[in-house]
This record gives structure tokens, C-alpha cells and sequence, in this order.
């Protein structure tokens, strides 16, 4: 193993699989997005999931964070299986997302945007809330020191009070993945984080990438066009097409499979 | 009164003593402002400083500090000079190549820096720079698994400093009993134009001395307070945030990151301000592009009330009698409607003194400042001389000048019209090369400063040049062509302009357009143009030009050593000056030189009688290819004017 592979220099181990996926299939009427696929994710892993438009990487994510429930198979979470399950119960149990087209509040300040990550962790009601007295202003003051934490971790600390509409598309970005992070996940699913960006952008969300999951241990799943990126970061790759799996293992081994080829290049029939 | 204290550490400690629960430092964290007393400060110097002593860290040793504005950065350089050593403070943003050059030459064994980049760029000239043995970090993101064994956490540092101090209680205050104040302070090295930087020694005397004299000027005390945003390297903020607070017992605050000093500023009000003309010219900008986008309600009082600020704002910051009461009252009015609110949006409400020096500062932005009550001086100096050499006394401010010399400073011109100084705050020497302080210092004690100037009536100095670049036309009289060119370019719509008279009877000028400025203004008046060759050869952009050029010839006529300087021809160049075709250096400025050469044509038909002259220019596009460009160019004579009729038109 050569001296720059992740493991070595960041010494961090990859444990037990806190994620399986088994044998799962979804369809839209009659259009088939993901057909018995099956692959899991390790604690402190990046998973990649590779694939041409359509293979059905976004509804993977979907299928794993609740917003799709699949037909056929389960998904398991640190040892709980299901089939079906709502978006709020996977956050609650740990699982926190990035979306391909940005989903964030474009009015709201960057800071209160990622404020809301930490919504479903905030235990005072309504109205303690709306009088912002006792426990409500105490667990205010704890969660905004969270996520001041996150802005300083990603380097926004410039931005705070911006308006999310007004900032740049790689800051969105950025702020998205706080707004993940807010959370604490155990999980993360990003998905394409740097479609869009330029190299400066994706070297900085490259480092981001790695250094929540160096130092904050967290698992996670990641789907990314760019194939410098993809091999960069993770440490094994799920490759899709058609909504099948054609391909798992090391980036070299993928990289290096006449199935994934084909499915990039193409194949003469 | 008791003796005052002679060297930084004693100083430290007798603030410490006198204003201990006074704030010494302040620094946002995770979005709050963190607050550390003299007291505290000097606590947490004792122990970095028996850190450092534990590590082996002697008197005379010198400590690199690399990053941006923190207090522990701050911290570390009075814990080495505690200990007798000198810090080094290294531009932060230089190149690892750059900084093993200053590690060898200062034969620096410890560094204090800021974070992994900085860590990164000298493990990576670690081989060449074998002195380097320890490498001490504040942030110890990013480096949790590094195992290089000359990295120290700065958190480790202070364990062993506690345990050290705890083994040896009296060493600290043994060792600020030893500094003297000939002792070197701090070296500095300057960027250097040509060939490599040269380390400037500083003595706690020099710096000292200095700063006691700039708080004296301006009256600070320890109710002030100050952002340091500028680079730890440069002397400035060793002597403005640094030696000042000393001296003065106020507060430095560091700002969140470098991103967001505007907010920071903002924040804080800090009543005490530097920058560079650049910083001024940002601000700005942003003050109007956002007024640009507001309703037109706010835009009508903006431009309104500036315009009563342009008319009698300066003259009521200067407290000058005679100024109608009606205007007052204006003023006034504005002062509550416009000029506050926006000093408050840039942080600027409790401002009392702000500075600018470096470079010349243009008349719009000068005046801008001033107007709406912001006291801007200027000011004069250099690394070697601790700055401090001239600086506008309140009141007392103009534009054109760097203010008369400071008390204690001797300030000579030369024949050639080179600016020597003496001072108090000249440097001890430059660090290991006396050679090039023999040259810099001559046996009398004056520094040659390499500018070249000169004393108007009232007894301020003028900086015009560089010494080597200025020179004297054909009748004797002094030319100046950077002072002329910049003049120029202060126009908006001029970019660029190249001045030539060496040895001549007249000076004639090439001239560059902005095209972004004149496109516009073209643009508001319906004129067509194909692009920046047929735009420069308009007729209305023409005369539009020679405005200028007679607006620049009625000031200079006004100044009696530089009337002869009016320039009496110009053209306005069919292309722009551009770096790839060697016309300007990569930093943008004028090669003249090379450009005399290049249009040697132009050049004579200015001296000549012609009105017009064709010429063909080889240029070479973005994408490597060349082409030619030519243009008849049309030579315009622009009026000048004797200094009474100047006068009169002013």
C-alpha cells in the first residue's frame, strides 16, 4: 500500500458495517430504477456510488434515507432492519444529507439555515420557544455553540449573517454540508457535493470530505461524476447501471473492471 | 514619576501591574469575542516563555512566527523576547522557498505558527534549514497525524512551560530582569525589490522611543482600540499594534479570520485605524456600489449630502471659521441622516485618528474620507527608520504631502533630491550584512532612503519618486515622471500614462484610456465605437483627455519646483500597455524605458512639430498569437498655465 492511501496517513479504522443494503428493488409504475441491489457501508467509510444518468444513484440515497420505500428488500441501520421508513425517523436515527440541486432556505442567513440541522434535536416546545426563557434559551446558546463549531470546521465564519441566495454556488454548497453536519450524523449522503464546482471549489470539499470523516468519524456515502474525486476520496466504490450493481470493491479494482468500463464507454454489439 | 520601563518585557509587566483588568487582547472565537486582560496576557507569556526556555530555547535565539493576527502569535513573540530572544515575524502567505531563504539567513532554531499550512510549508524546507528544530502550532487542525518529531502542539508547549515554571518560579522575572534596551527587539525583513530581503534589527530602545512619540502625537491611551488586520511581518503592525499597546496599555483585537474583517471592524469600532490607500479605495467601492442598488430615495439624500460634505466637510473637520451657518447646519443634518449611519456600517463611528501611507493616495478618496469626518492623515517612513519619519499633525493635513518631520527626527535632502533621515528609531543594522548597512547609513548617521522629495512652504515633506528614477529636464529643473503618471491615473478615465522630458526642453505624455470608464461614458452619450483603438481616437474622447491633462497642468503649475513639468503633449495610445508585450512589469508598472525604445516614433513626434503620426505595433494576444495593430495617432497639445493664472483658476 503506498504512503498516501488514506488509512495510512490518517490511522483511522474502518469498523463493523453500520449500513446494509439487501437485495433491494424499486420501481416507478413500470420503470425500474434499482433491481437487487445489495452492497453495505462500514463505520468511518467513504462509500462511493458510481454510475451513467440513470442508473439510479439518487434514488439509492433516496431508498436510504427514507424519501423512497422500496419494493422488494431492506436497508439496515446499525443492526435495524426495515423496509420502510420516513425521512424525520432516518435523521433521527443518524443519517443526514446533502441534495444534488441545492435544497436550503434562500432567504434565511447561512447561520439560521443551519440552525434548522439541529431541529430535530432541540427538546423545548413551542411555546417555551416563543418565550425564549429558562431551558429554551439555554438550549438555544448549546446549540448555537454547535453550530458555530461547523461554521468555524468549514471555514464560513465570513458569511454567517449572509443570506443564502446571495452566496455563490460552491458556498451553497458548503453551507449544505454544515447544515448536514449540524446534525451529528453517523451517516452522511452526499450527493454530487461538487458537481459544478471548479477545481478550487472541489479540492476545498475534497478536504471538507475527508476531514469530517478523520475527525468526526462519521460514515459516508458519497455520489460524485468526477472520477479523479471518486477515487481520490473513497474507499470502495458501488458502480450502477440500470439500476443493477456491475461492480463493487477498491477504486483500483472497479477502475480496473471490464463491466464498468463497458458501462462508461460503452460496448460494441 | 517612577522610571518608565526600557524594554518590552518590562512593559508587559508593568501593564500587567497597572491596568490588570483592563482588556489587552481580544479575539473572536466560534463566533464570540474572547477577552484576555494584561494580567492574563502576562500569565499566559510566562509560561509559553518557560515552554520555549524548557525546549531549549536561549537567550539571542531568534523565533519565527508565521500566520495571521492571533493573539498566541502575539503571545510567543513577547515570551521570546522575554527570554532575550527576537522574534521573526514571516509574511504568512510567502512561499516555502521564500521562507527557508529567511530561516537560513537568521539561523532560525524555533517557530511558532499558526496552522497546518504553515506547517506543511516548512516541513517541506525542513532539509534545507538543518537549525530548524522545533515547529510549535496554535491550531492543531489537520495535524492530528503527523508524527514528525520536531512538531510541538502549542497546548504541549504550555504543559511544560506550567511544569517548568512550577520547578523554576523566579526564572521568568530573572530573565526580564537581564534584557537591556540595546538589545535587538525584533527583526524585520523587508520585501526587497531587487535581489533577496534584507533583515532589519530592531532595538527595544528604537522601537520604543518611536512608539512613545506616535502615542504622544495622537494622544492614544488605554480606552483605544485597534484591529490588526495587517500582516504580523510588516513593521507597521509591530509598531501600531505591537509596541503601541506597550506604551499605551489598549486593546489589539484579532479579527475571526482574514474573510471577515469588514464584519469584525464593524463589531468592534476601533478608534485608532491603518491601511494602505488600497483599503480605503475597497471600502469605497463597496459604499457605492451598494448605494448604486438602493432605492432612489436613499440615493438622492446620499449624493445630496455628500455633496455638502465635498463642500464644507474638511473644512469643518480642520475647525475652520468662516463657513456659513446654513452649511453647518446641512452638515449637520447630514452628519444624522448619511455620514453617521455609513461610518457606522464600516465600522469607522468611534474613529479618531486613521492612517495611509505606502503609496499615494488619490485626491477622491482622500477628500471622501475627510469629508464626512473621518480624520485620514498621511504619513511617511520605512521598515528601517520604524516608520515615523513625517506624519500629518491633526489639523495641519494635506493632501499633496506626507506632513513635516516628527519630533526627534532629522529629515535632510540630499543634492541629488534624495530624502535622509535620522532618528531615534533608525534601525540598529541589517542583519548580517554590513555591507549593505554601510551603504544604507552614511558615517553621519542619516539613512538613505531611496525616495526622493522635498519641502514645500510649510515645512511638509513632498515624497515625488524613487531617488533613481527621478530626473531633470533639458533646463535643470527636477522631473519626476511616476509623480507625474500617477497624477494622471488618478483620473478615472485615464489607466495608464507614461511621462517623458529626461534631458528634454518639455514633457510629453503617452496615455492609456479606461475602457471599462470611457466605454461607459461613451456609452451614456450615444457615441459608437468598435473597440479600444477606435474609442481611443475619438475626438470626444480626445478633449475628454485633455481635460484632464489641464486639470493635472493647473495643479502642477501651483507648485513651484514642479511648473516646469506641465506636460505640454500627449497622445493617447492605439493599444493598451500590457505585461505580455513587456510593456509594464507583472505588477503593472510602467516600463518606461522599454516603451521609449518600443515607440521611439511616437516619442519623437511629441517633440516634434506634427500634429499627427502613424504607427504600427506588433501585439501579442491572450492566446500566444501576434498580431499587428496600427492607428494614425493624433497628437493633442494641452494648455499650461503660469502659477498666478493657476491661482486664479483654482
Amino acid at each position: 500500500m503506498n504512503s498516501l492511501s488514506p488509512d495510512v496517513t490518517t490511522g483511522r479504522k474502518i469498523g463493523e458495517p453500520i449500513l446494509e443494503i439487501d437485495e433491494v428493488s424499486l420501481a416507478f409504475g413500470g420503470v425500474v430504477a434499482l433491481q437487487g441491489v445489495s452492497f453495505d457501508v462500514r463505520e468511518h467509510e467513504i462509500r462511493a456510488i458510481i454510475g451513467p444518468n440513470g442508473a439510479g444513484k439518487s434514488s439509492m440515497l433516496n431508498v436510504i434515507n427514507g424519501v423512497y420505500h422500496p419494493q422488494q428488500g431492506t436497508v439496515a441501520f446499525k443492526g435495524r432492519k426495515r423496509r420502510n421508513v420516513d425521512p424525520h425517523e432516518a435523521a433521527q436515527q443518524g443519517i443526514a444529507r446533502t441534495f444534488q440541486n441545492i435544497a436550503l432556505f434562500r432567504g434565511m442567513t447561512v447561520l439560521d439555515n443551519i440552525m434548522t440541522g439541529r431541529n430535530l434535536k432541540m427538546k423545548s416546545n413551542f411555546l417555551q420557544q416563543a418565550v425564549y426563557w429558562g431551558a429554551a434559551r439555554r438550549e438555544e446558546l448549546e446549540h448555537r455553540a454547535k453550530v458555530e463549531a461547523v461554521i468555524d470546521f468549514l471555514e464560513i465564519q465570513h458569511i454567517r449573517k449572509t443570506p443564502v441566495g446571495r452566496l455563490p454556488y460552491g458556498l451553497q454548497k458548503r453551507v449544505e454540508l454544515a447544515r448536514a453536519l449540524a446534525a451529528e450524523p453517523e451517516l452522511l449522503l452526499l450527493d454530487e457535493p461538487m458537481a459544478g464546482m471548479n477545481l478550487e471549489e472541489k479540492q476545498d470539499m475534497s478536504r471538507f470530505v475527508l476531514e469530517v470523516n478523520d475527525q468526526m468519524g462519521t460514515s459516508i456515502v458519497l455520489i460524485e461524476h468526477d472520477m479523479s474525486v471518486v477515487m481520490d476520496l473513497s474507499d470502495r466504490v458501488v458502480v450502477l447501471d440500470y439500476g443493477r450493481k456491475i461492480a463493487d470493491g477498491t477504486p483500483d479494482e472497479v477502475r480496473n473492471n471490464r463491466g464498468v468500463i463497458d458501462a462508461y464507454l460503452g460496448v460494441a454489439h | 514619576m517612577t522610571e518608565q520601563p526600557d524594554t518590552f518585557p518590562r512593559l508587559l509587566m508593568y501593564q500587567a501591574n497597572l491596568r490588570s483588568a483592563r482588556p489587552a487582547f481580544r479575539e473572536k472565537d466560534l463566533g464570540i469575542w474572547q477577552t484576555w486582560t494584561w494580567a492574563q496576557v502576562a500569565a499566559e507569556v510566562r509560561i509559553l516563555a518557560c515552554g520555549l526556555a524548557a525546549l531549549g530555547f536561549e537567550r539571542g535565539d531568534r523565533l519565527a512566527v508565521i500566520g495571521d493576527n492571533r493573539p498566541r502569535l502575539y503571545w510567543a513573540m513577547m515570551a521570546a523576547q522575554a527570554l532575550g530572544g527576537v522574534p521573526v515575524p514571516l509574511y504568512q502567505d510567502a512561499v516555502a522557498a521564500e521562507m527557508a531563504f529567511v530561516l537560513q539567513d537568521a539561523d532560525i532554531g524555533f517557530a511558532v505558527v499558526e496552522d497546518q499550512e504553515q506547517v506543511d510549508k516548512l516541513l517541506e524546507v525542513l532539509p534545507q534549514c538543518p537549525r530548524l528544530k522545533r515547529i510549535c502550532f496554535d491550531d492543531p487542525r489537520g495535524l492530528r497525524h503527523y508524527g514528525q518529531a520536531e512538531l510541538t502542539g502549542l497546548e504541549d508547549l504550555q504543559a511544560a512551560g506550567r511544569e517548568f515554571a512550577q520547578g523554576n518560579p523566579d526564572f521568568f522575572a530573572d530573565e526580564v530582569g537581564k534584557g537591556r534596551p540595546s538589545d535587538v527587539a525584533v527583526i524585520l525583513y523587508t520585501s526587497g525589490t531587487t535581489g533577496h530581503p534584507k533583515g532589519v534589527s530592531q532595538t527595544h530602545a528604537a522601537m520604543i522611543q518611536t512608539a512613545r512619540v506616535l502615542v504622544a502625537f495622537d494622544g492614544f491611551a488605554d480606552k483605544d482600540d485597534i484591529l490588526c488586520y495587517l500582516p504580523m511581518a510588516w513593521v507597521g503592525d509591530f509598531l501600531y499594534s505591537y509596541a503601541q499597546m506597550h506604551i499605551a496599555g489598549f486593546c489589539l483585537n484579532c479579527p475571526e479570520s482574514p474573510d471577515t474583517v469588514m464584519t469584525d471592524l464593524r463589531e468592534i469600532g476601533p478608534t485608532y485605524y491603518f491601511g494602505p490607500p488600497r483599503v480605503y479605495e475597497n471600502i469605497l467601492t463597496q459604499v457605492m456600489i451598494r448605494i448604486e442598488d438602493a432605492g432612489w430615495i436613499k440615493r438622492r439624500m446620499f449624493h445630496g449630502f455628500m455633496a455638502v460634505a465635498k463642500r464644507v466637510g474638511m473644512g469643518i473637520l480642520e475647525g475652520k471659521a468662516g463657513i456659513p451657518f446654513k452649511d453647518r447646519l446641512l452638515y449637520r443634518l447630514g452628519e444624522i441622516l448619511v455620514y453617521g449611519p455609513l461610518k457606522n456600517v464600516l465600522g469607522m463611528s468611534r474613529i479618531r485618528v486613521a492612517y495611509t501611507g505606502g503609496e499615494a493616495i488619490g485626491p477622491d478618496l482622500f477628500d471622501f474620507y475627510r469629508s464626512i469626518g473621518i480624520n485620514l492623515k498621511q504619513l511617511y517612513g520605512m521598515t528601517e527608520t520604524c516608520v515615523t519619519v513625517c506624519m500629518h499633525p491633526s489639523g495641519d493635513v494635506k493632501l499633496e504631502t506626507v506632513g513635516p518631520p516628527m519630533p526627534g527626527v532629522e529629515v535632510r535632502i540630499a543634492d541629488s533630491g534624495e530624502v535622509l533621515v535620522r532618528s531615534p528609531g533608525l534601525m540598529k543594522e541589517y542583519y548580517k550584512r554590513p555591507d549593505a548597512t554601510r551603504e544604507a547609513i552614511d558615517p553621519e548617521g542619516f539613512f538613505h532612503t531611496g525616495d526622493a522629495g522635498y519641502f514645500d512652504t510649510g515645512g511638509h515633506l513632498k515624497i515625488i519618486d524613487r531617488a533613481k528614477d527621478v530626473g531633470k529636464l533639458a533646463d535643470g529643473t527636477l522631473f519626476a515622471p511616476k509623480y507625474l503618471e500617477n497624477k494622471l491615473k488618478f483620473f478615472p478615465y485615464i489607466k495608464e500614462a507614461v511621462c517623458f522630458g529626461q534631458g528634454r526642453d518639455k514633457v510629453c505624455a503617452f496615455i492609456n484610456i479606461d475602457m471599462a470608464a470611457i466605454g461607459n461614458w461613451a456609452e451614456r452619450r450615444n457615441l459608437p465605437y468598435t473597440g479600444y483603438a477606435d474609442l481611443a481616437s475619438q475626438p470626444a474622447v480626445l478633449d475628454l483627455v485633455r481635460e484632464c491633462v489641464e486639470k493635472a497642468n493647473r495643479d502642477l503649475a501651483q507648485d513651484s519646483t514642479l511648473a516646469n513639468s506641465q506636460i505640454r503633449r500627449f497622445l493617447v495610445l492605439h493599444k493598451e500597455l500590457e505585461a505580455d508585450d513587456g510593456e509594464l512589469t507583472r505588477t503593472r508598472k510602467v516600463r518606461r524605458g522599454h516603451i521609449g525604445d518600443k515607440y521611439a516614433v511616437l516619442v519623437d513626434a511629441l517633440y516634434s512639430d506634427k500634429t499627427s503620426c502613424f504607427a504600427e505595433t506588433q501585439m501579442r494576444f491572450e492566446d500566444g498569437r501576434t498580431g499587428t495593430v496600427s492607428a494614425d495617432l493624433q497628437i493633442v497639445e494641452a494648455k499650461t498655465f503660469g502659477a498666478a493664472a493657476a491661482r486664479k483658476a483654482a
